[in-house]
């Protein structure tokens, strides 16, 4: 009989080195601290309510030097030895089966512990601030350490099963924080289809790890990527694809993309941390952990561009005429994420880019989107753009750190974004090729548009004339709100300069990546001609909106637009697309299934069970209480013991 | 490693009648002799202490010798090494012995507090046994607060026949504690305070049966003996390497050892109550008091299947391909036969009855397996159900009809206990959990480790029956759960006697067990075999000289 045996199929194989550091075999405090914060202010109940914030935003601080204590401990060893296995939990061993739980503590990992940690912890004491006179205070703050210790095990994960364990738990977080005013409808409404949404992309996720404990046999990390070079095409393929709906649902991408918008009715502070700054991220993450699997499947990493691209395009166009203040944002981060995604279907000379672009994109669209908050506090929490104007004035730290986040995320030169946007550009250009070309020139208009749609949205807020509703009084934010934006926006200045000058990142990442560096210079950026073409549609996207939004006055309710632009406002149809595509044949489906369920599958159940309860009465039967029946029975076994042991295997 | 045969190859010499006296390593037969001792001891109590004092002293000298033999116990662990055999051979004192007999100790230790538990100053057992029940002479005794105190010495030396059973070297040892094991516990089943004829009447089939199936293992061993001409473990394992003893030169003799093997299985399958052999259960655990069930159910299958393992891994160990379909057989028989029946009980008692023999079934797949893995899974899944089963029967015995009435069986009344003793309900919920196998309980573990052994024993199918009886079983326990929880009572519902210290304690350390052994097996797992390697025989880690060395 063939037994096969599935060695430690929870785990990796340990490829890392083994954590020897007191920092990093305790890097499992890295998540259990804002776990336990999470535990004590749900459990803890109302006692909490007056130091439990508090103690919230102590927690992801702790886990923020315990990071950067970390980052020295890897920095301090040889670049082949950054690679560490932290043991965390054995569960139970039992013959070569064993039930563990390991973290992985790389240069990969460690950036997003920092930057989860970091931004989290900023976001944590903005909150201190925006959510004050908030009667959810304390669930708020509790349900903000969730997210932070779901997102840290997502990326601290060393297998796609914890990895997974992560990914659900971001996704509660994200649901819970949603519908956090969920006595508002709207709120709900957009906490549920963020949910249902992301199940079409966890399912994904969940069938590709299947798939690869079927065909592999493993689920580790390590021990996939070692078994990728012996498996079939279609196999990685099939991965890989569904790898990238799992991407795509996390990561707001095409064709999942429509919950990011309605995302926004959330608390601001969550939109900046999990819908611009982490969460929506981790399908970058997820597409460069699998590397391996893409780089094995060329059609995979051709349709994680195209994917990549359009979500970069249709971003742009959402953003560019939205009203929303916040709704414009998360068009943005749709689009910068696209730009993130393609990045990573590169393949190696993309991962670097990528994930530097995630980090310094991580800080000027959180700033961005506590800027926008700090202005809708100061605007009775009205988010029409077409109702600011002119604000520079009343909220002059507002206005200062918003415009440096601003600038950086179109790309002025020497500042964070254009750093990391010029590596994606001249990564995509690298491919070579017709299709090095063709994608080159989608990032080069993707950032066009971004130029476009970012200054349309500082001229309507911060200048022009007032189109303020009566009874508004904007004032500048208190110290609390506005310190977190001034830390995010020196990220916006100088984060990206520090990580792809010299390419410090590229080599940092080089050990997870494998790629070769990129050899990133500054002159080099000014004198391609993708370089000049960036900065060419850097210019003429300025001045469009310069055009349209400050030349002339900006309208205080929309005016009628053309096709395209009513499309944009309604999300490219994404909706209606979802409603006939998928919502109503759902609809239909979920009826037939019912009656299937009630009519097939409860009729099976239930025929079993019947069966089994007259069985179970028969043979009861059995049990007569007499002692002489019992010794009958005793004496049939011995003849049914006879009988068996007459045979032979 | 123990040495399988002596090296020269030479037959060893047996334990017969020998002129010089055997010598005897006092300090291995200690806790075997203290619980005798003891035994001993309590019966001249009985005799000459005044009446009023007995209790007090029983329970003490009881207490105090199972605690001092569990000490004895782990203080050998280190002294037996890889095992040694003691007492001219009889007894084989190895890792899994002591394993197996400090469960025992502990449990039986447990159970003693169950025992011992008094409300109303009334304890579980009959005031005057002798008495018919319902006559007016019973009512005399009961109003004079008669008890029977000779109740402890039963158990100590239910318990030393227990220690015994899986020490066995030989068939002989082995028949004589199963019977020591047994006799008291045929007493003690008849000695319930409350319905008091069904009690007896679960005593004396007990009996009946009990004596039926030593006949049944007293043949069998007198069939082996012919086969091999010794009662020695290793003795028979030679000679069924060798194709028998002398006399059956050309190997004609094997039908002999088959139905030596069957006839002995019989005996052994019936102590652990495995289906077809395991009518006797249900009624005995509903009829006997609900401590000395819980007595039962935890130590004396510890001990049935430390003899069965023993049994079926060193002198059978050779005839895997004799007794292997027959015990396929059995195991799934026991698996899927008592996990129907059990559907449709109303009875609690009943109930945890056929829970036993489902469970036996599972632990069957482990001998199946004959591997050590096999081997250490058995073990720590006798020790957890042990646990979860004794906490399961300190909440029956708190369950009543009314303030100071009977035990209340019936599971339909059962209803509303969830909200009218949240704390119990929930231990009871866990340790259904854990019988049903639910992971980061003991039960989760225990039935992994087995299966998995018996998987890499190529025994899938079986694990196949095993996974789908345990579907089944997850049926009925869940539906205690829903009855505590979701259905509400129907009148008073159920009272709930206050959980003196002692039944109290017994539920902490079910939850307790049952928690631990669940979230944190691994320093037990790692434990058990230290020494044994994969795919290893389980001789090999049981100790089997014919002779001390």
């Amino acid at each position: 009989m063939a037994v096969t045996r599935h060695h430690a199929y929870l785990a990796a194989e340990p490829a890392a080195t083994a954590a020897d550091s007191a920092v990093l075999s305790n890097a499992w405090l890295l998540i259990a601290l804002p776990l336990v914060g999470a535990a004590i202010l749900l459990l803890g109940g109302r006692r909490t309510n007056a130091w439990g914030p508090l103690l919230a935003t102590v927690l992801p601080v702790v886990s923020f030097v315990w990071a950067v204590l970390a980052l020295f401990d890897l920095l301090g060893r040889g670049a082949d030895a950054r690679s560490v296995s932290v043991p965390v939990y054995e569960w139970f061993a039992v013959g070569d089966f064993s039930a563990r739980i390991n973290l992985l503590v790389d240069p990969l990992s460690i950036t997003f512990v920092l930057l989860i940690t970091f931004v989290g912890s900023l976001i944590h004491v903005y909150s201190l601030g925006y959510m004050a006179q908030d009667p959810g205070k304390r669930r708020f703050f509790a349900y903000l350490n969730l997210f932070v210790a779901a997102m840290l095990v997502l990326v601290l994960a060393d297998n796609f099963v914890l990895l997974f364990l992560g990914w659900e738990g971001v996704g509660l977080a994200s649901y819970l924080l949603i519908g956090f005013w969920q006595d508002k409808p709207t709120a709900a409404t957009a906490a549920k289809k963020a949910f249902l949404i992301n199940r079409v992309g966890d399912m994904g996720l969940l069938v590709a790890i299947m798939i690869m404990f079927t065909a592999f046999g493993a689920v580790g990390f390590s021990d996939v990527f070692a078994a990728v070079p012996g498996a079939h095409d279609g196999v990685l393929l099939a991965i890989g694809l569904l790898l990238l709906l799992g991407a795509c649902g996390k990561s707001a991408q095409l064709p999942l993309q429509a919950w990011l918008l309605d995302a926004m009715e959330g608390p601001t502070p969550v939109s900046a941390l999990i819908h611009a700054a982490t969460m929506v991220t981790a399908g970058v993450y997820l597409i460069v952990r699998a590397g391996p699997i893409f780089e094995a499947s060329p059609a995979a990493q051709l349709t994680v561009m195209i994917v990549g691209a359009a979500t970069m395009l249709a971003g742009g166009i959402i953003a560019s005429a939205k009203d929303d203040i916040k709704k414009s944002l998360a068009g943005s981060t749709m689009s910068q994420i696209g730009m993130m995604v393609l990045a990573a279907g590169l393949g190696p000379i993309g991962y670097a880019a990528a994930i530097a672009h995630l980090v310094t994109h991580g800080f000027f669209k959180a700033g961005l989107f506590l800027g926008a908050g700090s202005v809708m506090h100061a605007m009775n929490d009205d988010v029409n753009m077409r109702r600011y104007g002119g604000l520079a004035s009343k909220m002059p730290i507002t206005f200062a750190t918003f415009g440096l986040g601003y600038l950086a995320i179109i790309g002025v030169p020497l500042l964070s974004g254009w750093w990391t946007k010029e590596s994606i550009i001249s990564a995509t250009f690298g491919l070579g090729g017709n299709v090095g070309l063709v994608f080159g020139s989608l990032v080069v208009l993707g950032a066009a548009l971004t130029a476009f749609y970012m200054s349309r949205m500082v001229f309507m807020t911060f200048l022009g004339e007032k189109r303020w509703d009566e009874g508004a009084h904007p004032h500048e934010s208190p110290v609390s709100m506005t310190a977190p934006m001034v830390v995010l926006s020196l990220g916006s200045i100088a984060l990206g300069g520090f990580l792809v000058a010299g390419d410090r990142f590229a080599a940092f990442l080089q050990p997870v990546t494998g790629a070769e560096l990129p050899h990133f210079t500054v002159g080099h950026a000014f004198t391609s001609p993708y370089g000049i073409a960036a900065l060419a549609v850097l210019v003429l996207g300025v001045v469009a909106a310069w055009a349209i939004y400050l030349r002339k006055p900006v309208e205080r309710t929309a005016p009628k637009g053309n096709l395209v632009t009513n499309a944009a406002r309604n999300e490219l149809y994404g909706n209606e697309i979802n409603e006939d595509l998928f919502m109503r044949p759902g609809q239909v489906l979920t009826k037939a299934l019912v009656v299937i369920e009630d009519k097939v599958i409860d009729g099976a159940v239930n025929g079993i069970g019947a069966g089994v309860r007259d069985s179970s009465t028969g043979l009861g039967r059995t049990q007569t209480g007499f002692a002489r029946t019992y010794a009958l029975t005793m004496l049939i076994g011995a003849v049914i013991v006879a009988a068996t042991l007459a045979v032979r295997f | 490693m123990n040495a399988l045969y002596v090296a020269d190859g030479a037959p060893p010499s047996l334990p017969g009648i020998t002129e010089a006296a055997p010598t005897l390593d006092w300090w291995l037969l200690a806790p075997v002799l203290v619980v005798f001792g003891a035994g001993v001891l309590a019966v001249l109590f009985e005799a000459f202490l005044p009446k009023k004092a007995l209790r007090p002293v029983q329970i003490t000298v009881a207490a105090v010798a199972l605690l001092v033999t569990f000490v004895m116990i782990v203080l050998q662990v280190e002294a037996v090494g890889d095992g040694v055999v003691v007492a001219g051979g009889v007894l084989a004192m190895d890792r899994v012995v002591l394993f197996l007999q400090g469960t025992i100790t502990v449990l039986a230790l447990i159970s003693l507090m169950l025992i011992a538990e008094r409300r109303d100053g009334r304890d579980a057992f009959s005031a005057q046994a002798a008495t018919v029940p319902g006559s007016e002479e019973e009512r005399r005794h009961i109003l004079a607060g008669s008890q029977h105190t000779e109740v402890y010495p039963l158990v100590l030396f239910a318990v030393l026949g227990m220690l015994l059973f899986p020490a066995a070297n030989d068939f002989l040892t082995m028949f004589i504690a199963l019977e020591v094991m047994s006799l008291p516990l045929y007493l003690l089943c008849g000695l319930a305070r409350r319905r008091r004829l069904f009690s007896q009447e679960a005593a004396v089939k007990y009996f009946l049966l009990g004596a039926f199936s030593s006949a049944f293992f007293l043949f069998g061993i007198a069939l082996v003996y012919g086969y091999a001409g010794s009662v020695n473990f290793t003795a028979i394992r030679q000679a069924v390497d060798s194709g028998g003893a002398a006399i059956f030169a050309d190997g004609n003799g094997e039908p002999l050892l088959i139905m030596g093997i069957g006839l002995v299985a019989i005996g052994l399958l019936f102590k652990v109550g495995a289906v077809p052999f395991h009518n006797w259960k249900p009624d005995v655990y509903q009829g006997a008091p609900t401590p000395i069930t819980a007595l039962m159910a935890s130590c004396t299958l510890v001990a049935a299947f430390g003899a069965l393992l023993r049994v079926f891994f060193v002198p059978f160990g050779g005839s895997l391909e004799i007794w292997e379909p027959m015990l396929w057989a059995v195991a799934i028989l026991t698996m899927v036969a008592a996990a129907v029946i059990a559907v449709t009980q109303r009875d609690i008692k009943r109930l945890l009855a056929y829970s036993s023999v489902v469970h036996a079934g599972f632990i069957l797949t482990a001998v199946i397996a004959s591997s050590a893995d096999g081997l250490a899974g058995a073990m720590f899944y006798l020790a957890a159900y042990g646990f979860t089963t004794l906490g399961a029967f300190a909440i029956v015995t708190l369950v009543r009809t009314r303030d100071g009435g009977q035990e209340l069986g019936d599971l339909e009344g059962w209803a509303g206990l969830g909200r009218r003793a949240p704390g119990l309900a929930l231990a009871l919920s866990l340790f259904l959990l854990a019988f049903a196998g639910i992971p980061l309980t003991s039960g989760f573990i225990g039935k992994f480790a087995v299966f998995e052994a018996a998987v890499a024993a190529g025994a899938t199918p079986l694990v196949v029956v095993g996974v789908l009886s345990s579907a089944v079983t997850a049926f009925f326990y869940i539906r205690i759960i829903v009855v505590m929880f979701f259905r509400e009572s129907e009148g008073e519902g159920p009272t709930v006697a206050r959980a003196g210290a002692l039944t109290g304690g017994v539920i902490t350390v079910g939850v307790a067990a049952t928690l631990a052994l669940g979230i944190f097996p691994g320093p037990v797992l790692d434990s058990l075999l230290p020494d044994a390697e994969a795919g290893q025989e389980p001789a090999a880690v049981m100790v089997h000289q014919v002779t001390e060395e």
